[in-house]
């Protein structure tokens, strides 16, 4: 089953998906206190990123790449508050699973391995949005004043994009851990995934300001739509057309990083049952 | 010898604070220790045993000085736990079955050598003790094996030998023979035996293995939701709570229910009387006696003697204090 | 026994386990050199970052991009020797779970030390050779003007600096005992502490100079010491030899650490909280 066709999926698996997410949410509500925690780490981050960047901005005559003071302190605060919907480490549980040959269970569970995943990383992800990013874009907002589109499409047409950059970032991820199955050994895979990802998703700097090689460089990967695309729709520096086309691209990332996982797991199973585990 | 006890416990007690996950600040005081005192002399083996929960874990860690006692007094080998914690390390040896002090991905030889550094034995020493336990626990096979690599068996004894390396006057073991096959058991209880006989360690040891308690540790203490419910020896203990033996016979032909012998209650009948089990108080009767009475009745092929289960034990003590 | 016989001991032992470290991590020689090419790779994107900002404008903070590259480049280099040397400390929770801590109890030797020596992370040795080659690279195009003062200087400052951040690993090792799953808030100013050490402290509103400045001294082992390095002015009415107060910055880090480990352990044994 591919993500796209989900929706065609029998009521009974549709329950199955939406408990795991259920799970993962109220898995997360437990840890209240280390959310907390990682508010700190979000905000701390914040205030030094908008501190070197402003410097910058400054000292290039008060814009750069199109960002203003207003704008950059909305890509600082949008891109804190969305740090815990996506996972740039590389690593997750799947890789473990693969290690210690816990895998051959999941496969024999009746689900959809790469949803079920899904399903669960969405829950524990979107909740952090709770005790983590909304109180850091309020902290971002209060402490430091940001520019924020006036009007609802920005806002609902984000919302989008925050969902389909946490899904894609998740499968993106997923692919990767799959590939276990063959490598063994992906420690240094997911260590140069989590440098060249968070660089590429404009984790610490906004694509918009790479220089012109670079930019087109890190546009031709997925990773700018896992979290710059949202954060520049939230943020107003992308709209009408160029927000949609954005989108757009969203989708069909998610599309072929979806089937990509989704091929994995087909021919992973196929090399367990050949393998025998 | 020194005559200082090598354990001394006066009203020992420990409590915890349980929060409810994800609650920081509300929580409920639980007592795991309440109240215990009791002494091991040096060169005694001691079994203490209890249920899962009971407090075994928490008195061996306030015992070593990684937990701190909320009251009451600890004296180990005469030192203060806590305190004296550095100095304690050189006397007592630990093995706590679940977590390993070996080194994961190194050999086992390696790891011991580090182990002797860290305890400052000197060359010969070393090589001594290391060569008598390498033998007594016929480990020579294994020793450039990584650690990783090892059965349970092996493992385990690698573990003891690990913390008995430096010669320590008091051993504390935790489930030492959890998941062990028969013979990895045996030979690790001979071993235990004649490293008391050698050395006068004392030994005290948790266990879910009446055969660990029976072939070890003259004295059993019997722990139960922290506080001391017996001290004395395992005979008494039986005596105390009529631990029962059961005897399962295989016979020649059916045989109606093997009923009425002398101090014996049957139990079960299986495969149409072809196999039954009698249960028998070793402090009324004997294995012999009631083989004879049932051989009277119909001639006997094959025999097995249930080992009285440690749970059952604790149950029954558990019950009677109730 | 004497106390030069117990020192040479714990150091035998020390040396044992740090060498079959060693060994065990180079016996995976491909592995180990696919998380070498890894390491050096946090190394090259993280001065990418750098380089993005500072190669936009002529300067930020009143650094160039050359003179930047001290600043990267000492942080880089002292920050990954802590890191290679006491990193595995702030995982505390995985020590705990497996239960190596409470066989660390059961030794001879302090608990802080066996924490520290029990592991060595080699791979970080990419990522220390590509901090200096940042800071030499600096140093020659920034063009120092060397005099004895600077060379002592910066042999006071790379042993104090990573003192620093060795300090920060053990304080986040130490509040990890009572925090639950509390290696996020630590990551905040440790990963976060590292972070702030690459920029140039004068752009820092007074909340950050507070925390970094001051309470997680990390300005102290990059910026600092590069000003002092050019001939540069100390900002907020600093005096020039604030530079060399890096050892102070390092025994009020040790300070805070181990207050935070006594704390920690305490609290772990159940004495105190």
């Amino acid at each position: 089953m591919t993500p796209t066709d989900a929706v065609s999926m029998p009521p009974a698996a549709a329950r199955a998906y939406r408990r795991l997410l259920a799970a993962g949410f109220r898995q997360q509500s437990a840890y209240l206190a280390a959310a907390v925690g990682g508010l700190v780490a979000n905000v701390t981050f914040g205030f030094l990123k908008a501190a070197i960047l402003l410097a910058t901005l400054a000292a290039a005559g008060g814009t750069l790449g199109g960002y203003d003071t207003g704008r950059m302190l909305a890509y600082v605060w949008v891109s804190q508050a969305m740090l815990g919907l996506i996972n740039v480490s590389g690593r997750d549980v799947l890789g473990e699973r693969i290690r210690t040959g816990d895998i051959a269970v999941d496969f024999l569970r009746p689900l959809d391995l790469q949803l079920a995943g899904l399903s669960t990383h969405l829950g524990t992800r979107l909740f952090t949005l709770l005790p983590r990013g909304l109180p850091t874009l309020t902290i971002g907002l209060l402490t430091t004043g940001m520019a924020l589109p006036s009007g609802p499409a920005p806002y609902l047409l984000g919302a989008v994009s925050v969902l389909l950059a946490t899904t894609l970032a998740y499968l993106a991820v997923y692919a990767l851990n799959m590939s276990a199955l063959w490598l063994v050994e992906i420690r240094g895979l997911q260590v140069t995934y989590m440098v060249v990802a968070s660089f590429c998703c404009g984790l610490y700097i906004p694509v918009g300001i790479f220089p012109g090689w670079l930019e087109t460089l890190a546009r031709l990967t997925p990773f700018p739509s896992m979290l710059m695309t949202p954060v520049d729709v939230l943020s107003g520096y992308a709209v009408g057309t160029d927000a949609l086309r954005l989108v757009l691209a969203q989708v069909a990332w998610v599309v072929v990083v979806g089937l990509l996982g989704h091929l994995l797991t087909r021919a992973g199973r196929r090399h367990l049952e050949v393998q025998g585990g | 010898m020194s005559r200082t006890p090598v354990v001394q416990v006066s009203g020992l007690t420990r409590d915890f604070v349980v929060r409810p996950r994800g609650h920081r600040l509300r929580g409920r005081r639980v007592r795991a220790v309440h109240d215990l005192s009791f002494t091991v002399r040096p060169g005694e083996a001691v079994g203490y045993i209890g249920a899962n929960g009971a407090g075994k874990s928490t008195t061996i860690k306030m015992l070593a000085g990684i937990l701190v006692p909320t009251a009451g007094e600890v004296r180990t080998c005469g030192l203060r736990p806590v305190q004296d914690r550095r100095a304690l390390a050189r006397r007592i040896g630990v093995v706590f079955g679940q977590r390993s002090q070996l080194w994961w991905d190194l050999p086992v030889a390696e790891s011991f050598r580090i182990l002797a550094a860290i305890h400052h034995l000197d060359a010969a020493g070393e090589r001594a003790r290391t060569g008598e336990l390498v033998d007594r626990l016929e480990m020579g096979a294994y020793l450039d094996t990584p650690v990783r690599q090892l059965s349970l068996g092996q493992r385990m004894r690698a573990e003891v030998a690990a913390a008995l390396l430096h010669s320590p006057r008091l051993v504390i073991l935790d489930e030492p023979t959890i998941g062990l096959d028969v013979l990895s058991k045996q030979r690790l209880r001979e071993f235990l035996i004649e490293e008391r006989r050698e050395h006068g360690t004392s030994l005290m040891l948790t266990t879910h293995d009446m055969g660990d308690v029976e072939r070890l540790c003259p004295r059993v203490l019997v722990i139960d939701d922290g506080t001391l419910a017996y001290d004395g020896t395992l005979s008494g203990l039986s005596r105390t709570v009529g631990a029962r033996r059961v005897l399962v016979v295989d016979l020649e032909r059916p045989t109606e229910p093997l009923t009425g012998i002398p101090s014996t209650e049957h139990l079960s009948t299986q495969a149409q009387g072809l196999q039954q089990r009698l249960a028998f108080d070793p402090e009324r009767t004997t294995a012999a006696a009631v083989l004879a009475a049932v051989s009277q009745r119909s001639e006997v092929r094959d025999l097995a003697i249930e080992e009285p289960d440690i749970e059952d034990v604790v149950r029954r003590i558990y019950a009677a204090r109730r | 026994m004497a106390e030069a016989g117990t020192l040479r001991g714990d150091l035998t032992a020390y040396r044992a386990v740090l060498s079959s470290r060693v060994r065990a991590q180079r016996a995976y020689a491909a592995s180990f050199r696919l998380d070498l090419v890894g390491a050096a790779l946090i190394t090259v994107v993280e001065f990418a970052e750098v380089w993005v900002l500072f190669g936009q404008v002529d300067a930020i903070g009143g650094l160039t991009l050359a003179s930047v590259m001290l600043v990267f480049g000492l942080a880089e280099m002292t920050f990954s020797t802590a890191d290679l040397l006491v990193g595995h400390c702030d995982r505390m929770p995985t020590y705990v779970r497996a239960g190596t801590l409470d066989v660390f109890y059961l030794r001879p030797q302090p608990v802080l030390a066996q924490l520290m020596t029990s592991d060595i992370d080699l791979r970080r040795v990419a990522r220390v050779a590509g901090g200096m080659v940042i800071l030499v690279v600096g140093l020659v195009v920034s063009g120092v003007r060397w005099t004895p003062e600077k060379v002592a200087l910066l042999a006071v400052t790379i042993p104090a600096a990573v003192a620093i951040y060795a300090g920060l690993f053990i304080a986040a090792a130490g509040v990890q005992f009572f925090l639950i799953n509390g290696a996020e808030t630590t990551n905040a100013f440790v990963y976060g502490g590292r972070y702030a050490a690459s920029q140039p402290a004068s752009v820092w509103p007074r909340s950050l100079v507070l925390v970094f400045g001051l309470i997680f001294p990390v300005a102290f082992t990059g910026y600092l010491p590069a000003l002092a390095l050019l001939d540069l002015p100390v900002p907020f009415g600093l005096p020039g030899w604030t530079a060399w107060l890096t050892p102070v910055a390092a025994v009020w880090s040790w300070l805070v650490a181990l207050g935070c480990w006594r704390l920690g352990t305490r609290h772990y044994q159940g004495a105190g909280g």
